[in-house]
This record gives structure tokens, sequence and C-alpha cells, in this order.
């Protein structure tokens, strides 16, 4: 979702956000479903044709899916000792199917339309709760990942500049106080932009 | 230009005055705050859009109490940080630029109309959709610099905006500034960045030490850190 969104302007790219977000809950639900690997080929090929449609090349897609595969060269041997290696290629593919699905959803929506979705899920809620803060809060938890991730690469470095690497207490507190200087900080940005208009 | 004032303005935190009545007008089209570090020079510009209200005084823009009327003067009022990071909200630069206007109750087309024209405006169009922590430092002022641009504020206050930028940056930055339309308020440790300007504010321990020409007012500057 940071960043990830892949610019186009396929049919993919075009539907409404929340009728993705419907779309992805209810094949996710029915791929955990399937009981035969066939189905699941099926699922699979449907995926990829619908990567092909969005436009999304090989190496955006397996920065998403690629990871998760790291996961299952732990787990699926695990799971095959305990329950066989049938089920445990459905559950593998069950994944595989899932996660791409997920991706191909953060690949082809922007922030500001996950946000919009939220706030139009949130509409009809308006006396009790204010959509449009409910998406600021998403987009800033958002922008803070890398920030906290940066300021994390930061202390890390420092503390093994200073010979210090085996000390937790040295990362952590660098890192809360930064990140709270940070948080003031944007929070002053906040206002300066505008947002308790 | 817009006129701003300071009357009587102090201010401390806790026990410690930063601003020691403060009296300034200013309706120069380009003026710059220098002072050392802990002068309050950074205080004194963020009374100007209300991110600091005085202990004491009044500061005025444009004939408005900021304490009373921030949101009105920030309308008027857009705000460089040193830090671009913290200035960035959204996770791209389309976003980010976009997402000062949609608090504005425009349309989304005009939102869309009015962001391109910032990006290209900056040189930001090609990174339009790329994640704003991504960019350069120098890129991530510029996205600073059109997020607050596209709100067509009247005055723009930045504080040392090129201060963690290299030289190149801080030169793009300092021409980009020098060259805006609206009134502008700049603090640096840059002497060179204020070439051009029109009134220089050098503040020595929260107090106003010179107000001038910029030539006189970086001697005396100078002589005050010697």
């Amino acid at each position: 979702m940071i960043g990830l969104y892949h610019p186009g302007s396929s049919i993919v790219h075009r539907t409404p956000t929340l009728l993705k977000l419907l779309l992805l809950s209810v094949g996710v639900t029915a791929v955990g479903l399937l009981g035969q690997p066939r189905q699941l080929l099926v699922a699979l090929g449907v995926v990829f044709v619908l990567y092909i449609v969005a436009g999304i090349p090989p190496r955006p897609a397996w920065e998403q899916i690629g990871p998760i595969l790291w996961i299952l060269v732990i787990v699926v041997p695990l799971q095959a000792l305990f329950a066989g290696w049938t089920t445990a290629g459905m559950m593998a593919g069950r994944l595989v199917v899932a996660v791409a699905m997920a991706a191909l959803f953060t690949l082809t929506t922007t922030v500001t339309a996950v946000l919009e979705g939220f706030q139009a899920l949130l509409h009809p809620f308006r006396r009790w709760i204010d959509a449009d803060r409910v998406g600021l809060l998403v987009a800033l938890t958002l922008r803070c990942i890398p920030l906290v991730a940066e300021i994390v690469a930061e202390v890390l470095e420092a503390r093994r500049a200073r010979g210090t690497q085996g000390s937790l207490l040295a990362l952590a507190v660098p890192v809360v106080v930064r990140s709270l200087y940070a948080a003031d900080a944007i929070g002053e940005a906040l206002v300066a932009r505008g947002l308790d208009d | 230009m817009t006129r701003i004032t300071f009357d009587g303005v102090s201010h401390s935190y806790g026990d410690r005055n930063v601003l020691r009545d403060i009296r300034l007008d200013l309706s120069e089209h380009r003026i710059g705050v220098v002072g050392a570090n802990g002068s309050g020079k950074s205080t004194l510009v963020r009374m100007i859009n209300g991110l600091i209200t005085p202990t004491r005084g009044t500061v005025t823009v444009d004939g408005l109490n900021v304490a009373r009327n921030a949101r009105e003067v920030r309308r008027q009022v857009g705000f460089i940080f040193t830090n671009p990071d913290n200035q960035i909200v959204m996770p791209t630069v389309q976003e980010d630029v976009a997402f000062t206007l949609r608090r504005r109750g425009l349309s989304r087309e005009q939102v869309a109309e009015r962001t391109a024209a910032a990006l290209d405006r900056f040189g930001l169009s090609a990174h339009a959709d790329h994640p704003a922590h991504r960019l350069s430092g120098g890129q991530k002022q510029l996205l600073a610099l059109a997020a607050v641009l596209v709100a067509e504020p009247k005055i723009v206050v930045a504080d040392e905006p090129t201060t963690l930028l290299d030289a190149r940056n801080a030169r793009r930055i300092t021409d980009l500034l020098r060259e805006m339309s609206q009134q502008v308020i700049v603090v640096t440790h840059q002497l060179d960045l204020l070439a051009g300007f029109d009134r220089v504010v050098v503040i020595e321990e929260g107090e106003v030490a010179f107000d001038g020409a910029p030539d006189s007012a970086l001697d005396a500057y100078r002589e005050l850190l010697a």
C-alpha cells in the first residue's frame, strides 16, 4: 500500500474501490473453501489473467508475492509432516492465490481511493464517526511506517558506529524519542497545512 | 504585499523568555530573518500563521489578529519546515499535493488539475505516483513547496528550508523562493540566500538586534557572531 501503486487505466484500475474490496473478500473466502487442486489451479489462472489485464509487469508482482514463498519453504514441509503433502500443497496454493489477489488490489488502487472508500463506507455512521479523521488516520499510519523504519535504520547505524550493538536500550530509547519528536513535528505541519479548517 | 505586524510580542517556554517585546511592521516582498541557534527566530515566524501564540502582545496578518483568526490566517500563510519529511502527510507525491486541496472543498477535477499544474511547475510530474519517502532530500523540499503553493497562499514562510540540502538543491530552492510572486519570509543561516531580499531582521537573544537593508543587516549579524 505504501507507494506500491502501479499506475494504469485498465478495468481493474477503474473498478470502484469498494467493489474491488468486496470482490477481494469474496475471492479470498472462496479460495479458502476450495477443496480440489484442480479448482485451485483454475483460481490461480483467473488471478494470472487479472494481472495481465491490469498490465502489472512481473517484477512488481514478484515483489509482492515472492516473500510469501520463503515462508512456505518452512511451513509446507512442517504441514506435510503432520497432514500429508496434498494438504500442505493445497494450503500453500490457497495462500499464494490469496496473497496474489490482495497484492493486485494494492497494485491497482491508490491510497486516496482507499481513503475515499473508507469514507464512503463510514458515511452512514457520520453522526458518530468523523470519516475524514478516520481517513487521515489511515493515511498517516501508512505514511509513518517508512518514517519510523528510517529512524530505526539511522539509530541502528549510530549504534554500530558507537559500538553498542548489543544494547536493546540503545535502540529503543532513541527510536521512541525521535518518533515522538517526529510525531510532534508532523502534528505541527498538519496544523500549518490547514487540518483544523 | 500583505502587512504583518508584531505589536509588543513576547513569548516564553516555561520560565525561559525566547522573545521580548518585538515590534515589527513587515510589508516588503522578500524578508529575511537571521539569528543564532536559540535566538527565537523560528518562534517569531511560527507566530505568523498561529503555530505559536504569543504569551504577550499581538500578531496581525492583513489586519487579522492571528491568535483569534488562526484558521483564516493559515489560508493566507503557507509554511515550509526545515525537514520536509515532517511535512509530507500522504504516501505518494501526487496524493500529498492533492491533500492540501482536498480539504478546501474543491471538486475532484479541480483538485486533479491544480495538482498536476503544481507538480509540473516543480518538476515532479515524473514522480507523481512515486512513494514520497523515496524522493531525494531536494525533491522532498520541492514537494513541500508544491504542497504549500498549490493552495495559492499570499505569504510563504520558510523556516531554514535549505539547511538539510546539498549546495545544488539549496540553490534551486533559494532561486524558487526568490522568484515567487508571493510575499516571502525566510529564516536562514545561509546568508547568501538573502541576496536580493528587501529587508533583513536580525534576532539576538529574543530581541530585534538589527532591522534594515540586507547588506547592513548582514554586516551587523556578522559582527554579532564575531
